[in-house]
């Protein structure tokens, strides 16, 4: 911290060389970074997870995993009334989880039902809902004249969709919900219990899903169009060849040559989840938590809230600029203007 | 924040406890690193007399030359300049935004001297504003030019005050972060200094005067910080010149008597402020002009143009409906002027039709004037034609008639003539 540093002088006003270069000693500037660290450690994080996906698929179960934790309680089997309801009724749970001094408010946002009618006509329909309204909620808080000093975030920042392990390609639900909610919220699509399939039968459904994705023009998290420089494009590069991630999740421990691991035990073996030999869980949670979170709340909020702002204040005919200008005309009398047009 | 909620027991927010590492503890680090990718911006402004100190503690502060002029003591008004640069140090890029004031202090009537410092500081929130308003915006991107810190220059005249400070540090504390400093502190002596201090402190309390504290509710810096806001005003002394003490080369002031140091805290407050403004308070000071100074300069604004959050019977009236009433009020005012502007037009139009009917009356009856005058000339001379016929007329009958005689009477003599011959 008191070592000295050197500092470059680049004036935007085009200095010569022979002026500012030269000079070396301590400003200080680099401590603004652990100002920002201690600043957003004492405010804490918000993080909003939907997870969507027909039941049975291991939702709750990959959540918990997720974040090592019981955040979702494991849905018991739907009795009979429920099995024919026919909405896709939203549930949401919040928790506060601390790690080394970083709170975070972590949403999960389940969607019970979806895929599980016989008929699944329109069942994205309360999910679309649910995001556009989150947007609007927070649209409406921006726009306030005395506004909060923290809009509280309750916008989905990432969409898990659950793809069961079927080996052959994207089925009509998954593709009529992946390109719908695929333009206004982040999707991370994974194949769930992928333990059914081998690796090869992996590498294969993978390939087709991703040419299903690409055919029908599903963008799916980390688009490509939002990388910010060539660094993140080849890092996100690597992650669009290798999703959808092959997860498999369970909250159980096991002992693995001595160790305690996570995993699931079958009569041939025990599937430890966090071994990147036997699935990908731990690249979905890298992905998700310790390399891309904030990402992903950026891309939500620089993106597709933007995107939906636009929408709105376009139908709504609010044009500030109009009226920002006219305000300006009036006070400032174009009164003179109009009198020296109307001499004759 | 939620934070509070929590511990006071919000209903369906429940503390978790987890069973391993999740990996989370990462997200100050994934921050801090967009921010880094993004550099960072910020905007100081120096208010204070001509050839008080301002760019040399700015070259001090920064350790570089920016790009000085000396100003002369002859402005008429007092105009603010600003000079912007890009600034690195080890992976952090900043780009640091000077402002100066010119000629303030100079003029003989200070009266107005506040007010383009003012309004300099609100086209910067105006146009923050603007793009924060606009339907396709980049906030992202944008740069930032909102005044984050404000160092007022004292005069070290060791006494007290002046009006001028008082009524400026007034006007702006609403508007932005001051940090008042004493100017050319190696004028005063220590004794002197400490007497001043206290009662430039007394006298900005008393004026209700808000200055910037240096906050105290993060743990980390609430000790650093409380010790610091009882050094305030800070008094420094800058310098870029070097001077050798001891074994070392230090930025220094050298009189005949002695070497000011500029970075040693016996000497004066200048390590102080470079701790306080940079290392310690940066981003508190960037997050207070958004959070505190930004949002009222957006609230007033809004309020202005007749925005509001609830409607009459305090129901929550959306921003639409008032965007609509808004709009209905602007697009009546419209009208009305229009109205005006036609009706002046047809007056005008009506007052110049008339001007030229008379116009056109006048002429017309010159006209006819001239035509009668014309008209008698024409008889006039009718008449005279008339006379002037006659006469001819009478004249040929006259000579006709004495033609006629000379020819009878030659023809008679003829005749005579021809009678004597027979």
């Amino acid at each position: 911290h008191n070592s000295p540093t050197f500092l470059f002088v680049y004036g935007l006003n085009k200095l010569s060389s022979e002026s500012g270069t030269d000079l070396f000693g301590y400003v200080g500037i680099e401590a603004v970074l652990d100002q920002m660290r201690s600043k957003t450690m004492k405010a804490g994080f918000e993080f909003n997870i939907m997870v969507v996906g027909q039941s049975g698929l291991g939702k709750s179960t990959l959540v918990n995993t997720l974040f090592k934790s019981k955040v979702s309680r494991k849905s018991c089997t739907p009795n009979y009334e429920e099995k024919i309801s026919k909405t896709v009724k939203l549930h949401t749970v919040s928790h506060v989880i601390e790690e080394k001094g970083v709170k975070m408010k972590l949403t999960v946002i389940d969607t019970p039902g979806f895929g599980d009618q016989i008929n699944n006509e329109n069942c994205w329909e309360p999910i679309l809902k649910y995001v556009n309204e989150q947007y609007e909620k927070y649209l409406r808080e921006e726009l306030h004249v005395n506004r909060k000093r923290r809009i509280p975030d309750s916008r989905v920042h990432c969409c898990i969709y659950f793809l069961p392990a079927t080996g052959h390609r994207l089925r009509p639900i998954d593709v009529e919900f992946l390109k719908r909610l695929g333009k206004i919220v982040s999707i991370v699509p994974i194949i769930a219990k992928a333990d059914t399939l081998t690796i090869e039968e992996r590498q294969e459904f993978k390939e087709r899903i991703r040419q299903d994705l690409a055919a029908n023009g599903i963008h799916v998290y980390p688009q490509k169009e939002y990388d910010e420089d060539p660094e993140e494009r080849i890092l996100n590069d690597r992650i669009r060849e290798s999703i959808p991630f092959a997860v498999v999740g369970t909250d159980k421990e096991h002992q693995v040559n001595g160790n305690k691991v996570l995993g699931r035990k079958t009569k041939w073996g025990i599937i430890e989840v966090e071994n990147v030999a036997h699935c990908e869980f731990a690249n979905l949670r890298d992905l998700l938590i310790r390399s891309h979170l904030q990402d992903l709340k950026d891309v939500t909020h620089n993106i597709h809230y933007e995107t939906y702002r636009v929408r709105r204040l376009n139908e709504s005919n609010m044009d500030f600029s109009e009226l920002g200008l006219s305000t300006w005309l009036l006070e400032n009398g174009t009164a003179d203007k109009w009198e020296s047009e109307s001499h004759l | 924040g939620f934070l509070k909620r929590v511990q006071t027991g919000d209903k369906g927010v429940r503390p978790l406890s987890l069973a391993g590492h999740v990996g989370f503890d990462s997200l100050p680090d994934q921050l801090v690193n967009k921010s880094i990718c993004q550099g960072f911006c910020f905007n100081i402004l120096c208010i204070g007399e001509t050839g008080i100190g301002k760019s040399t503690l700015m070259d001090t502060l920064f350790n570089t030359n920016f790009e000085n002029f000396e100003s002369s003591h002859f402005e008429p008004q007092v105009k603010l300049r600003a000079q912007t640069y890009d600034l690195q140090e080890s992976n952090v890029r900043l780009r640091l935004t000077v402002v100066n004031t010119v000629g303030f202090g100079d003029q003989m009537n200070k009266q107005e001297s506040y007010q383009p410092v003012v309004d300099y500081i609100d086209r910067q929130f105006e146009s923050y504003l603007q793009e924060e308003l606009k339907i396709k915006r980049s906030l992202h991107n944008y740069h930032d030019s909102r005044v984050h810190a404000c160092l007022y220059f004292i005069s070290p005249s060791g006494h007290s005050l002046k009006s001028l400070d008082l009524v400026t540090m007034k006007k702006l504390d609403s508007k932005v972060n001051i940090i008042p400093v004493i100017a050319k502190a190696d004028t005063i002596s220590k004794s002197e200094l400490h007497k001043f201090k206290i009662k430039i402190m007394s006298e900005l309390v008393s004026n209700g005067v808000q200055i910037y504290q240096f906050p105290l509710d993060d743990e980390t810096v609430a000790k650093v910080n409380t010790t610091m806001n009882g050094h305030l005003p800070f008094a420094v002394v800058g310098s870029t010149e070097e001077v050798s003490v001891g074994n070392k080369m230090v930025k220094a002031r050298q009189y005949p008597w002695g070497v000011v140091q500029v970075e040693n805290e016996n000497h004066c407050d200048f390590v102080k402020l470079r701790e306080m403004l940079i290392c310690v308070n940066m981003e508190d000071l960037r997050e207070q002009t958004h959070t505190r100074h930004y949002e009222l300069y957006r609230r007033c604004k809004l309020e202005e143009m007749g925005f509001k959050d609830t409607g009459p019977e305090s129901k929550p009236v959306s921003l639409q409906q008032t965007y609509e009433a808004k709009r209905q009020e602007f697009l009546v005012e419209l009208q009305k002027r229009e109205d005006e502007m036609r009706q002046m037009f047809v007056q005008r139009v009506k007052e110049k039709e008339s001007e030229l009917k008379e116009a056109e009356r006048e002429l017309q009856s010159r006209f006819e004037q001239l035509k009668r005058l014309h008209a008698d000339e024409k008889a006039a001379l009718e008449e005279k034609k008339r006379l002037l016929d006659e006469d001819q007329s009478s004249f040929s009958k006259r000579r006709a008639a004495a033609q006629l005689l000379q020819a009878q009477s030659l023809t008679a003599n003829g005749k005579k003539d021809k009678d004597r011959k027979k």
